[in-house]
């Protein structure tokens, strides 16, 4: 179980994060979207250990967080890869540095490169991949750490829209056979429905309402009309002020 | 066809091919002993390689890679450090912008009393041309470094030490590099300059021995060697680069 109690985040003055409240049951998704600006990674930060909150507290699954963790895997915006480390010893670094023997970090790599289908990339630098690809790398080299909680700060937001879904059906899949608590910051209500069983809507440094998502995981959801009428509820408590 | 083939694809065979061509050129245009031919300067540049040639350019080649070494252990550590600890470049970073464009040979006297006329002084005036490079260089390097590579390092839990090893030294390693190229052929000429006093070995001291002793042949010989000399340093640098910078040269 996640919890974040009374949470208040500043920058400087700015009050980023203003006493938000919620949890997320162990080895379930959760989705928070909301406008640009409104607070959404710096609580995606907080949650990772990146920032400290002025006051208030996040419990990973009992114990208070204080700074990073180990089994806290993130994906950032512009996915983080190191431009000088080809796939295979990108996905590896976070196992290097855990200090994992040689021949497990082989095993792993091996195996996540597989599960993301991107083997053939293994000996490629990041300048030679496109957008997706840098995502499932970037994928990789979190899932390779085999965390218990899984970030992502808008990890699609800059693929095509069939790269997009790929994906997305992807993590479903990842998230169903690797028991793990993922929460994914977005703007795409979409996105949110698709891939979040609880669904926080924020708006200006606050939550402004928690759904549950009945929709969630269905088979071939995106083509069913309750898909639809969830993200039409989504984009309800988006407009409202 | 095929010798046009091979030049085609050897650029430095070609490059190295015009130039004897144009050296010809200016030998028969100027009738002088001042430029003698191409050939004779390369008979006498190999007699005179065993002795006592190779002795002074192993001198000259000596004090340039200790002056580099030296460099690079002080600049990449000084550069990083004004990259990251923002106090201290507030403090050092208007002083280093005023010295970097300084022309350090003006220092050659100064350095010579403080330092004596022996190697020390020659080595320190080839560190204080490479080093501001380095060290500006490699302060840009770090400032450059986005905001989520920081977190992308930090959110692996790389340790400190890590962070130098996996982020921050091969970010900068490219910029090391292409400080060394920029300013390797101003330190040789420096070099140069500064063997032309009390120095018994250096290929600056030979060469400005056969001009007094008015051997132009052996002078010129003298010269193919110190170019020699600056383009090994050159390829060596290419070859560092090609070896350890893969990620520059494939986009």
């Amino acid at each position: 179980m996640i919890e974040v109690k009374n949470l208040n985040v500043f920058y400087g003055r700015e009050h980023a994060l203003s006493n938000i409240n919620f949890s997320i049951d162990t080895n379930t998704t959760c989705a928070v979207i909301g406008p640009s600006g409104c607070g959404k990674t710096t609580l995606l930060y907080a949650m990772a250990g990146l920032i400290t909150p002025r006051s208030g507290e996040i419990r990973i699954h009992g114990q208070r967080l204080r700074g990073i963790r180990k089994d806290t895997g993130i994906i950032l915006q512009d996915y983080g890869l190191m431009p000088w480390k080809t796939v295979w010893h990108n996905v590896a670094l976070g196992l290097v540095i855990r200090k994992l023997p040689r021949d497990a970090i082989h095993g792993r790599v091996t195996a996540v490169l597989k599960e993301l289908g991107i083997q053939q990339l293994k000996d490629k630098y990041p300048v030679q991949l496109s957008g997706g690809q840098k995502q499932r790398v970037a994928i990789a080299r979190t899932l390779a750490v085999r965390p218990d909680l899984l970030l992502m700060d808008e990890p699609f937001s800059t693929l095509d829209a069939l790269t997009k879904e790929h994906i997305q059906n992807l993590i479903l899949t990842i998230h169903r056979h690797n028991p793990m608590t993922l929460v994914l910051v977005t703007h795409n209500i979409q996105e949110a429905v698709f891939l979040g069983r609880r669904i926080i809507v924020m708006g200006k440094a606050s939550i402004k309402h928690i759904l549950d998502n009945p929709t969630f995981g269905r088979e071939n959801v995106r083509d069913k009309p309750e898909f639809y009428d969830m993200c039409l509820k989504v984009r309800k408590y988006m407009g409202r002020v | 066809m095929l010798i046009n083939k091979i030049l085609l694809r050897n650029k430095t065979l070609y490059g190295a091919l015009m130039i004897i061509i144009l050296w010809y050129t200016m030998h028969f245009a100027i009738g002088s002993a001042i430029i003698p031919t191409p050939h004779d300067t390369f008979l006498t540049f190999v007699r005179l390689l065993p002795q006592p040639l190779l002795l002074h350019l192993a001198a000259s080649l000596g004090r340039i890679l200790a002056a580099v070494a030296l460099s690079l252990a002080i600049g990449v550590s000084m550069g990083l450090w004004l990259g990251i600890n923002q106090r201290a470049d507030k403090f050092f970073s208007p002083m280093l912008y005023i010295l970097y464009p300084l022309p350090k040979i003006a220092l050659l006297p100064i350095f010579m009393i403080l330092f004596g006329l022996g190697n020390t002084s020659k080595i320190l005036l080839i560190i204080a041309i490479l080093i501001f490079q380095i060290i500006v260089t490699v302060r840009g390097g770090v400032r450059e470094l986005t905001e989520e590579l920081f977190l992308s390092a930090r959110s692996l839990g790389m340790n400190r030490v890590q962070l130098y090893r996996h982020l921050i030294l091969p970010a900068v390693l490219p910029k090391i590099i292409t400080a060394l190229r920029i300013s390797i052929g101003t330190s040789i000429a420096v070099l140069f300059f500064s063997e032309n006093y009390a120095a018994t070995y250096g290929i600056g001291y030979f060469i400005m021995n056969r001009w007094s002793m008015v051997n132009y042949t052996e002078m010129f010989g003298g010269i193919v060697g110190l170019s020699i000399l600056g383009f090994g340093l050159f390829k060596l640098i290419d070859f560092a680069e090609g070896e350890l910078c893969i990620w520059i040269k494939i986009k």
